[in-house]
């Protein structure tokens, strides 16, 4: 029996309010508020099984409609190069700063993308977030952390 | 009255407040077109630099800021699908579409021309109606508000796409499920944070925007990057169009504009619910009360889908101030930001401010639509130049998308688990929008998940745990009743195409 995409989804949902509505029943309340007509279990205890419910009918119902996606036209390729660099970009933002670790994840992510005007790529990654920075940190004064600037002194 | 409006008109158009609406406007437009950066973080912003002015002229800034951050937001809706603040959601819903079919000039255009009828209509009625509107909003009380949010979540799923209500309502419990992580508000106690530290405040509400708007519409882009259907699409949205508005469809607008307005104006009245649902219902409204053939356009790039949000939305910006004004009330999350403002002035809001500082009540009201005036006479010119950010190629937009989504985050809170999350979303949000479950009732529902928990405390408190609290006053009755006939009328509808 071949199960559709979309009813596999609901079944994850099924799954997930499950868990949901389980989790919520084990909520800690206080002693005194756990004959409460409201605590902190209840409505997400409504949503539980809310989810359960309209994930099962969704199941259950025949589909009026369906969504055919085709794998063949869909780029995998290209999105989990960018999926890989945004995780390296958000593991090293902390650690080597705005600036550096932005402009590197523009560059790449335009390198992955196929473009190869090497130029226009800088001016759009390097010269761009600095401009950024100074948008935001100079003339609107909203604070940006990026402890490498710091520390060459460039920050302050 | 008519001394008040001459206050009111001596005060806002003296020089220094015009230039301050002008430069609210413009740095609103700038500010509320960065994905990220709604109107709520661009008055925070002006806060500082207001107390250095009188309380009037302080609050005709952040007035401007107000309306140039809102119509900024909706001009990243139409162009990039990517809204900035939820009162812009349902923009992108026709906006978005057209401006894919090359006409984002166009769409930029209508959308200007609707909120600047909006929100000169809505200020008329602001200046007429508001001391016996105040009472309005006095009548609501807990399940009445409780019902009016499922009615708006109910009328988001039944319109956000043909024959996907199910699919629809699961994404809307899916957005309050999302909503009850972190600290629960009124005991302090935890709620599926599994000990870690970084959950305890909840999930951010430009987080979550973010990763299934910006992320995912880029990740989409890329996904979809093979298929020749799509790629043409692609190429057309580089296409800017004319900003010139035909007849036929200033007709549209004419209908739109007056019902999307008062229907905003009252729901912005109401402390709490703000554009966001305004926004929402006036699409719903508009949808029904269009042709069938109109109603199939729906989605696909409508004038009537795009005038209607956008009137709504400016007209509940007004309507906002009511009760912000009058009772001391903030309508919504941008206005509460404004009472914080007040308060640092010095000036209590409520129902003595008329007598006690009266330029201050007239000269807001009366600014709201100069400021209209002057985010149509500097926006419209600019419209060209804005939709420009549409000749980006593919190649720029992407990572600039993911640049901008990333950057909101890391301001809010420079920490790097925030950045994880959002990708692990909008990854999630990507596979979800490829099978065509929808991801605007998960952000409606995301923004009132507190409220509406909020509410349902309070209701159930009241009636000492029973349900009775859903039929005991009529307003709740008639609000449920209206969401049980849409319900009705998709399952209606669903048995009728069946058969």
């Amino acid at each position: 029996m071949r199960i559709s995409p979309t009813k596999f989804i609901s079944l994850l949902f099924l799954v997930l309010s499950v868990f949901y509505l389980y989790t919520a029943y084990n909520i800690q309340v206080f002693a005194f508020d756990e004959n409460a007509p409201f605590n902190a279990r209840t409505f997400p205890i409504y949503l539980g099984w809310a989810g359960i419910i309209l994930s099962s009918l969704k199941i259950i119902l025949p589909e009026k409609i369906t969504t055919e996606v085709n794998h063949k036209h869909l780029d995998y390729k290209s999105i989990i190069y960018l999926i890989i660099i945004s995780l390296i970009y958000a593991a090293v933002i902390l650690k080597i700063g705005y600036f550096i670790s932005t402009s590197l994840f523009l560059f790449a992510s335009y390198y992955f993308l196929g473009e190869r005007r090497w130029g226009l790529m800088f001016i759009l990654s390097f010269p761009f977030v600095a401009a950024f920075m100074y948008l935001l940190h100079g003339l609107l004064n909203i604070y940006l952390r990026d402890p490498f600037l710091k520390y060459i002194g460039v920050m302050g | 009255m008519i001394e008040g409006i001459l206050i009111g008109l001596s005060t806002a158009l003296s020089l220094t407040n015009i230039l301050m609406v002008m430069v609210g406007c413009f740095a609103g437009t700038i500010i509320g077109m960065l994905p990220g950066l709604g109107p709520m973080t661009a008055i925070a912003l002006m806060i500082p630099i207001t107390y250095g002015f009188d309380p009037s002229t302080g609050l005709i800034l952040m007035a401007g800021v107000y309306y140039g951050a809102v119509f900024g937001g909706s001009t990243s809706s139409i162009l990039l699908n990517a809204p900035g603040i939820p009162g812009t959601v349902a923009t992108a819903f026709d906006g978005y579409p057209m401006a894919q079919q090359g006409k984002a000039g166009k769409a930029l255009a209508i959308a200007a021309y609707s909120s600047f009828a909006g929100g000169t209509i809505s200020a008329i009625f602001l200046l007429v109606a508001a001391p016996s509107l105040s009472k309005v909003s006095l009548a609501f009380r807990s399940p009445d508000y409780f019902a009016l949010m499922i009615l708006g979540l109910t009328a988001i799923s039944a319109f956000s796409s043909k024959g996907q209500f199910l699919k629809a309502m699961m994404m809307v419990v899916l957005g309050l499920m999302l909503a009850t992580v972190g600290q629960d508000s009124l005991s302090d106690i935890t709620r599926f944070t599994f000990n870690n530290m970084n959950l305890t405040d909840g999930i951010s509400f430009v987080l979550i925007v973010m990763a299934t708007f910006a992320m995912s519409e880029a990740l989409t882009i890329i996904f979809r990057g093979k298929d020749p259907n799509r790629a043409a699409k692609q190429i057309s949205l580089t296409e800017l169009g004319s900003i010139k508005v035909n007849k036929e469809e200033t007709i549209k607008m004419a209908k739109t504009i007056p019902r999307s307005s008062i229907l905003g104006f009252l729901i912005g009245v109401l402390p709490g619910a703000g554009a966001t649902i305004a926004s929402f219902l006036a699409y719903g409204m508009e949808r029904n009360y269009v042709n069938e053939e109109e109603k199939q356009k729906f989605g696909k790039g409508s004038v009537h889908g795009l005038s209607a949000p956008e009137t709504a939305n400016n007209a509940a910006c007004s309507g906002s101030f009511v009760p912000l004004l009058t009772l001391g009330i903030p309508g919504s999350g941008t206005t509460a930001v404004m009472l914080g403002a007040l308060l640092g002035f010095g000036i209590q809001p409520g129902p003595r401010l008329y007598q006690t500082n009266p330029e201050i009540f007239w000269s807001v009201i009366m600014s709201m639509y100069i400021g209209m005036v002057v985010l149509l006479i500097l926006n419209l010119p600019l419209i060209p130049y804005i939709a420009r950010i549409l000749a980006v190629p593919r190649n720029y937009l992407i990572p600039l998308i993911l640049f901008f989504s990333v950057t909101g985050i890391y301001l809010m809170s420079f920490n790097n688990f925030d950045i994880f999350l959002m990708i692990g979303i909008a990854l999630v949000a990507t596979f979800l929008r490829l099978y065509d479950f929808p991801m605007p009732p998960l952000i409606l529902a995301f923004v009132l998940g507190g409220l509406m928990e909020e509410t349902l405390r309070r209701s159930l408190l009241i009636s000492d745990g029973s349900p009775n609290f859903l039929w005991d006053r009529p307003i709740t009755l008639i609000i449920l009743l209206i969401t049980i006939t849409i319900i009705g009328w998709q399952i209606f509808s669903t048995f009728r195409k069946k058969n």
